[in-house]
C-alpha cells in the first residue's frame, strides 16, 4: 500500500475514535451499554460511507465492508436456518430426547419417522466435501432437482401460462363496469365503458404483439413484422416504467441512508 | 449406480410431483407436503456445505496470498463472531455458549450486528445502484429513435409520479403513471411471463426426462 493510503487510514481511525467517544457520551437508550451503542452507530456510519466511496473508485474501505458483509451474512442465515428449521421444525418431529435437550415440545404426529429420510439425504449431501465418496451427494441433489422440476412444471404451466392467457381473453366490445351501454354513452370517463373497452384492446393487442416479438421462428416481415414492431413499443414503455420505478426505489433507500447519517449519526436533523 | 440412480430419482420424484396435482386426495396432499418439507431440510444441509466452502476458499486465499488476501481475515472474523453471538445466550442469569436454546437469536450483539452492519451495508449497496443506473440512463436515454424516446418518456412519467413538488400537475402524473403500470406494462409483462412459463415448463420436462443433465456435474 502507498504512504497516502496509510495516512488516510490513520485519519479515518482517528475520526472513528472521536465519533465513538461522542456517540457513547450522548447515548441515552437502555438496549445496550453506551460504549457498545457508540461503537455500533459509528461502525454503521463508517460502513455506509465505505460503500458509498465505491462511487469514486474501488478502495480498501469498500473492500473491507464487502468482505465483512460476506462473512456476517453467511453466518446470519446459518444461525437463522439452524434455529428455525432444524431446531424449530425438524427435531420436534424426529426425537423426543433431542426435543427435550433443545427445549422444544415434541410433536407426536403419525408418519413422523419419514422426516429421518431428509436427514439421511442431508448427510449424503455433506459427503460432497469428501473427494472419495463425494458422488453419493448426487442422490440428495437428484431428489431436490426432481422435486423442484415436477413442482415447477405444474406451477409455471398453471400460473405463468394458462392463467395469464385466460386473463388476456377479455371482452373487447362490452359495457363498462357501471353497466352502461357502449353506443348510447360514449364518454372519456376513466370508469366509463369506452375507456374500459380501450384498456381491454390495449391489453389484448399488447400481449399478442409482445409474444409475436419474442417469436423468432418466423421472419419479422409484413403483418407479422408490424405486430412485432408494436410489441417492441409496448415492451419499451414497460422497460421505461420499470426503470423509473426502480430508480425511485433506490433513491428512497439512499434517502434512508442519508437520514441515518445526518440524524442518527451526526444529529444534524431532528 | 453412480450416474443411473440420480436420473431414476429425478424421474420418479419429478413425475410424482406432477401427478399428485391431478390426485386431490388427502394422502397425495400429505405426501406433497412431506416432500416440500424434505426439500427445505436438505436445503439447510446445502447451506452448511456452502459455509464450509466459503471457509475453505477464504483460508486458501490467505494461504496462497492471492490478490486482496488481507481482507479475507475480516470475512472469517465476521463469520465466526456472528456464529458465536448466534449461539450465545443468557440462560438462568448466566451468559454462555449454548446449543440448546434459540435465545442466541435474541442476543443483543447478534441483533446489533444485523441492525448496524448487515442492514446498512445491504441498503447502501442497493441505494448505490441509483448512481450506476443514472450513468447508464445517460447513455441509453438519448432520444435517438422512437424506441429510446418511448423508454425515456415512460421513465420520466414514472419518476415524476413520486415527485412531491409538482403541485397541481402531480395528480395528472399519478394517473398517467398508474395507467402505464396497469395497462401497457401489464400487457408486456404478461407476454414476458407467458414466455418464461413456457421456458420453465420445457426446462422442467427436459430435467425430468434426463435430457438436461448439467446438475450432475462432470
Amino acid at each position: 500500500m502507498k504512504r497516502s493510503t496509510y495516512i488516510v487510514m490513520a485519519v479515518m481511525a482517528l475520526l472513528f475514535a472521536v465519533s465513538w467517544y461522542f456517540k457513547a457520551a450522548t447515548y441515552h437508550g437502555n438496549v445496550m451499554s453506551p460504549l457498545v451503542a457508540g461503537f455500533m452507530i459509528t461502525l454503521a456510519a463508517f460502513l455506509t460511507l465505505a460503500i458509498i466511496s465505491f462511487v469514486y473508485q474501488d478502495n480498501p474501505f469498500y473492500k473491507f465492508a464487502e468482505h465483512l458483509f460476506v462473512g456476517i451474512s453467511a453466518a446470519f442465515w446459518m444461525c437463522q436456518s439452524f434455529w428455525s428449521t432444524i431446531v424449530g421444525n425438524l427435531i420436534p418431529r424426529i426425537s423426543t430426547g433431542l426435543s427435550k435437550y433443545f427445549g422444544q415440545p415434541y410433536r407426536d404426529e403419525p408418519w413422523n419417522f419419514v422426516y429421518w429420510l431428509p436427514v439421511i439425504l442431508g448427510i449424503l449431501l455433506l459427503l460432497r466435501l469428501s473427494s472419495k465418496i463425494g458422488w453419493v451427494s448426487r442422490w440428495a441433489l437428484a431428489f431436490i432437482v426432481g422435486t423442484t422440476a415436477g413442482l415447477s412444471f405444474i406451477r409455471y404451466l398453471r400460473s405463468d401460462f394458462m392463467e395469464q392467457i385466460s386473463s388476456t381473453m377479455v371482452p373487447l366490445l362490452a359495457a363498462g363496469n357501471s353497466g352502461e351501454s357502449l353506443l348510447s354513452n360514449i364518454t372519456l370517463s376513466a370508469t366509463g365503458p369506452f375507456v374500459a373497452m380501450l384498456t381491454n384492446w390495449v391489453i389484448f393487442l399488447g400481449v399478442i404483439c409482445g409474444i409475436v416479438y419474442f417469436f423468432f421462428s418466423k421472419e419479422h416481415t409484413g403483418l407479422f413484422g408490424r405486430a412485432s414492431r408494436v410489441g417492441i413499443w409496448i415492451l419499451m414503455i414497460t422497460f421505461g416504467a420499470a426503470f423509473g420505478y426502480t430508480v425511485m426505489g433506490r433513491i428512497t433507500l439512499l434517502v434512508g441512508r442519508l437520514t441515518f447519517l445526518y440524524k442518527d449519526w451526526l444529529g444534524l436533523i431532528s | 449406480m453412480r450416474r443411473q440412480l440420480p436420473f431414476i430419482l429425478v424421474f420418479a420424484f419429478g413425475l410424482f410431483m406432477i401427478f399428485q396435482y391431478f390426485v386431490p386426495h388427502e394422502s397425495s396432499e400429505r405426501a406433497y407436503e412431506f416432500l416440500l418439507d424434505w426439500t427445505t431440510i436438505i436445503g439447510i444441509f446445502a447451506l452448511a456445505v456452502g459455509i464450509w466452502s466459503l471457509v475453505s476458499v477464504t483460508i486458501e486465499k490467505i494461504k496462497l496470498r492471492k490478490p486482496a488476501w488481507q481482507y479475507s481475515f475480516f470475512t472469517l472474523a465476521g463469520l465466526f463472531l456472528m456464529i458465536l453471538f448466534g449461539f450465545t445466550a443468557k440462560v438462568d442469569g448466566h451468559w454462555g455458549f449454548h446449543f440448546y436454546t434459540s435465545e442466541g437469536l435474541q442476543n443483543p450483539m447478534f441483533r446489533s450486528f444485523f441492525d448496524y452492519i448487515l442492514t446498512p451495508i445491504q441498503a447502501t449497496m442497493f441505494s448505490m445502484l441509483a448512481f450506476f443506473i443514472a450513468s447508464a440512463a445517460y447513455r441509453a436515454f438519448r432520444a435517438r429513435n422512437v424506441l429510446a424516446t418511448l423508454l425515456l418518456i415512460a421513465a420520466l412519467i414514472m419518476m415524476m409520479r413520486f415527485n412531491p413538488f409538482l403541485g397541481p400537475v402531480g395528480p395528472l402524473f399519478e394517473k398517467t403513471a398508474n395507467w402505464l403500470l396497469n395497462v401497457p406494462s401489464l400487457a408486456a409483462n404478461r407476454a414476458i411471463i407467458i414466455g418464461i412459463g413456457l421456458g420453465m415448463v420445457a426446462t422442467a420436462l427436459k430435467v425430468i426426462l434426463g435430457i438436461e443433465r448439467g446438475y450432475m456435474g462432470k
